[in-house]
């Protein structure tokens, strides 16, 4: 849990407080948090003077937008048929076997987070993953597992796109 | 003006018109689901698709504004067979467990389902697969997602009428569903119970919670007194539900009704409406002089009136930093059941542990005003049961009375008598119009310089009025108020409620007095009042409410002969020390979410 202190604030004031504010708020909010915690939304719903199950509805309609406990990387595995066909499920397994976590879960150092996505747009390159927002395509296991130690060891990994890891 | 063709019939039309209207014109049927007059368009269910010739989709009527040229056809194969197939697609999300449901034969997908619908299904039913939730948290009524076909009427009811939002549409696809925030129970968050939601759900998925049964075994239990309290707007409502037009007054067959049911006493609560207006009159008065006179700075102007607990909720949440603002005064249920118990008890020489006291409510909310912890004054739980005017029907049905035939009655004595200042407290406005009758008469000794007792600007569908009554010629112990201009305004719906509080926390209010009703066109507008709902129908009730008070011989509360007597005998004056035990209340400060 974090506290979130002045955000709230600074993104309203730099988005504006009308309804068609509340995306970019709550994505300013999980970009530094990672996820929404209760009183995150609360404070958007006072903020904006809107209702916090209005918050909450849009928050729980999009899958990046997170209302459960998420750790610092989150690992979204595409579920979607190319990514299923081309071995989806020994990712997971990997990852699992890992992390020691299940798909939804996060480790209880919140570093890591294993979550499912809907397309992700790299079914040419399929099994692919995001680690927040950085994409790692035509993964074995053993790819995986080298990505995923370099985060453990806090070293620098190339993304799909040649990005180095965020944060 | 815009010239199509339904049916090969032609019609022209404004511009911005939908099909649908277009369609109703021409007394042309087209069934709808989320559709809902008082709400805004969403297109949601599909259910009013008709074919346009030329277009390559079906269009949902309700939203389409209509086009010069257009050719629609409400009822080809292609229209039935797609309508067939959104119903059962509704259908094999919604738990039908019809002959068991509370709104079996009240419900709109039931009805289109045996237009459209019967027999076999090609689809599987979802109701097993989905882990539902019954939400029975809430005093006034059950949310049960099972039967929920997410047409959203609720959640723009919330929305819309009442700007509470304590529900919205949260996750997507296959899990969407009618949500509070994070899902909480919906005692736990920012809901009003005014039941505005229950009114407008088409399925069983948002119902009252009914004490029916509580009451028949109260009526049954030889022990027990039960007494029965009906509020102004049933009245002007309940015979909608058995069979009369919107607007027809069944006063005396009401409580022909009541009796026959097998209540012990049939009493007024436009008698505790009368003494609302003595109390809240005196209370406005006294704060008036206190502020004005004594520079008293910690009591504020403008004064709320209480009597809406739809509203009282809704100021507790959202408002809070107002509450010395609300008068004090427990609203007329409250204060009847305060009396039953004491007042009535021991003039009737009763054991107050053997009353039981029910009252018949517009109203979902006064479930739980009922069951608030403080309602307690009398030693016992001051009211028992609340039913709503459609719970009442039920009642008369199961007993199997017919309702036409009965002859017409007068009330039981000792806190039956009324006056027409208490009857119009059911339609917005009508506590305001009360309570100047009486205070205007308080302070100068005459009566109030309107035409035939008619205060005819605070009474109207406007969702904020205002009036200003100039004080002249008062008495002596009023002299402060000479020549003073009493602002009053006046909200019904809690989104025009918002309106003037957002006013008056910014400081720009002039008023001196607001009344505000938690429902449109105030109580006749209630949540529990008789499904369907419309400006039409809430009109109509209001004129019988109105009609109501023309025909009463006595009009102004303190002419109330009960209400002289209670004081004489029992309350002392108004604002009394007994009235204060009694009859005032105070108020919690609640989460704003």
């Amino acid at each position: 849990m974090y506290q979130v202190g002045n955000l709230v604030k600074e993104l309203s004031d730099k988005h504006g407080r009308a309804r068609e504010s509340l995306m970019p708020i709550l994505q300013g909010i999980v970009e530094k948090h990672n996820y929404l915690t209760d009183e995150a939304m609360v404070e958007v719903a006072r903020e904006l003077d809107i209702s916090a199950a209005e918050v909450y509805g849009t928050a729980s309609f999009y899958t990046f937008l997170d209302t459960s406990v998420r750790g610092k990387y989150v690992i979204r595995v595409c579920k979607t048929i190319t990514c299923s066909m081309k071995g989806k499920a020994e990712i997971i397994q990997t990852l699992e076997d890992m992390l020691k976590i299940k798909v939804g879960e996060t480790t209880s150092d919140k570093m890591f987070s294993i979550v499912e996505t809907n397309c992700i747009g790299w079914c040419h390159k399929a099994p692919a993953i995001l680690i927040n927002e950085i994409p790692y395509t035509e993964l074995t296991p053993e790819k995986v597992v080298e990505v995923i130690k370099g985060y453990m060891q806090k070293k620098i990994i190339t993304g799909t796109h040649g990005e180095k890891r965020a944060k | 003006m815009i010239k199509l063709t339904i049916n090969d019939q032609s019609i022209s039309v404004p511009a911005g018109t939908t099909v649908l209207a277009a369609a109703k014109k021409l007394n042309i049927n087209i069934p709808t689901l989320c559709n809902h007059p008082d709400l805004c368009v969403a297109g949601i269910c599909r259910v009013c698709v008709v074919e346009q010739t030329g277009a390559r989709t079906l269009i949902a009527s309700c939203a389409m504004p209509v086009s010069e040229g257009m050719d629609i056809h409400t009822n080809t194969l292609k229209v039935r067979n797609a309508r067939r197939h959104i119903v059962e697609l509704l259908l094999s999300e919604h738990r039908s467990d019809c002959t068991k449901c509370y709104k079996n034969q009240k419900c709109e997908l039931q009805a289109l389902a045996n237009e459209y619908a019967f027999g076999d299904t090609v689809f599987l039913s979802l109701v097993e697969d989905h882990k539902y939730n019954i939400d029975r948290s809430s005093p006034s009524f059950i949310k049960d997602d099972s039967k929920c076909i997410h047409c959203q009427r609720c959640v723009r009811t919330c929305a819309e009428l009442q700007s509470v939002s304590a529900i919205a549409v949260a996750n997507k696809g296959a899990h969407q569903k009618i949500s509070s925030f994070l899902d909480r129970p919906m005692s736990h968050v920012v809901c009003t119970n005014c039941g505005q939601c229950v009114n407008r759900c088409p399925t069983g998925a948002l119902v009252e919670k009914t004490y029916i049964d509580q009451v028949w075994d109260a009526i049954y239990d030889p022990e027990k007194h039960v007494v029965v309290q009906t509020a102004p707007a049933v009245r002007v409502a309940l015979g909608e539900d058995l069979g009369y037009d919107p607007g027809e007054r069944v006063t005396g067959k009401m409580v022909t009704a009541l009796r026959q049911l097998g209540f012990d006493s049939v009493l007024d609560t436009d008698f505790t409406a009368d003494l609302t207006i003595m109390e809240e009159g005196t209370e406005l008065l006294t704060r008036l002089k206190k502020i004005l006179v004594d520079g008293n700075k910690e009591l504020a102007l403008p004064m709320f009136t209480s009597c809406s607990p739809g509203w009282i909720k809704f100021i507790e949440h959202k408002y809070p930093e107002f509450l010395s603002n609300l008068s004090t005064c427990k609203s007329p249920q409250q204060m009847f059941g305060a009396l039953a118990k004491t007042y009535y008890a021991q003039k009737r020489k009763i054991d107050p542990a053997k009353i039981v006291s029910v009252s018949i409510m517009p109203c979902t909310a006064k479930k739980y005003e009922a069951d608030r912890p403080e309602m307690r004054a009398s030693g016992f739980k001051d009211i028992d049961y609340v039913l709503t005017t459609r719970e009442l029907a039920v009642m008369i049905k199961q007993a199997g009375l017919d309702f036409r035939s009965l002859e017409s009655s007068n009330y039981d004595s000792i806190m039956g008598d009324s006056t027409g200042a208490g009857v119009i407290f059911g339609a917005t406005g009508g506590v305001m119009e009360a309570a100047l009758r009486t205070a205007y008469e308080i302070v100068t000794g005459r009566e109030i310089p309107f035409k035939n007792l008619n205060i005819t600007p605070v009474r109207g569908m406007d969702g904020v009025k205002e009036a200003t009554v100039k004080i002249e010629g008062c008495t002596d112990d009023w002299k402060f108020l000479e020549g003073a201009e009493l602002k009053v305004a006046i909200a019904h719906g809690l989104v025009n409620a918002n309106k003037l509080m957002k006013e008056v926390r910014a400081g720009k209010s002039p008023y001196h007095f607001i009344e505000i009703m938690a429902c449109p066109g105030g109580c006749i507008g209630g949540g529990g009042q008789p499904i369907p709902t419309s400006m039409e129908i809430r009109k109509n009730r209001m004129k019988a409410i109105y009609a109501e008070d023309e025909h009463m011989v006595l009009r102004k509360s303190h002419e109330n002969p009960d209400v002289i007597a209670i004081y004489k005998e029992f309350l002392g004056k108004p604002n009394s020390h007994v009235s204060h035990e009694l009859l005032h209340t105070h108020y919690t400060e609640r989460d704003s979410y």
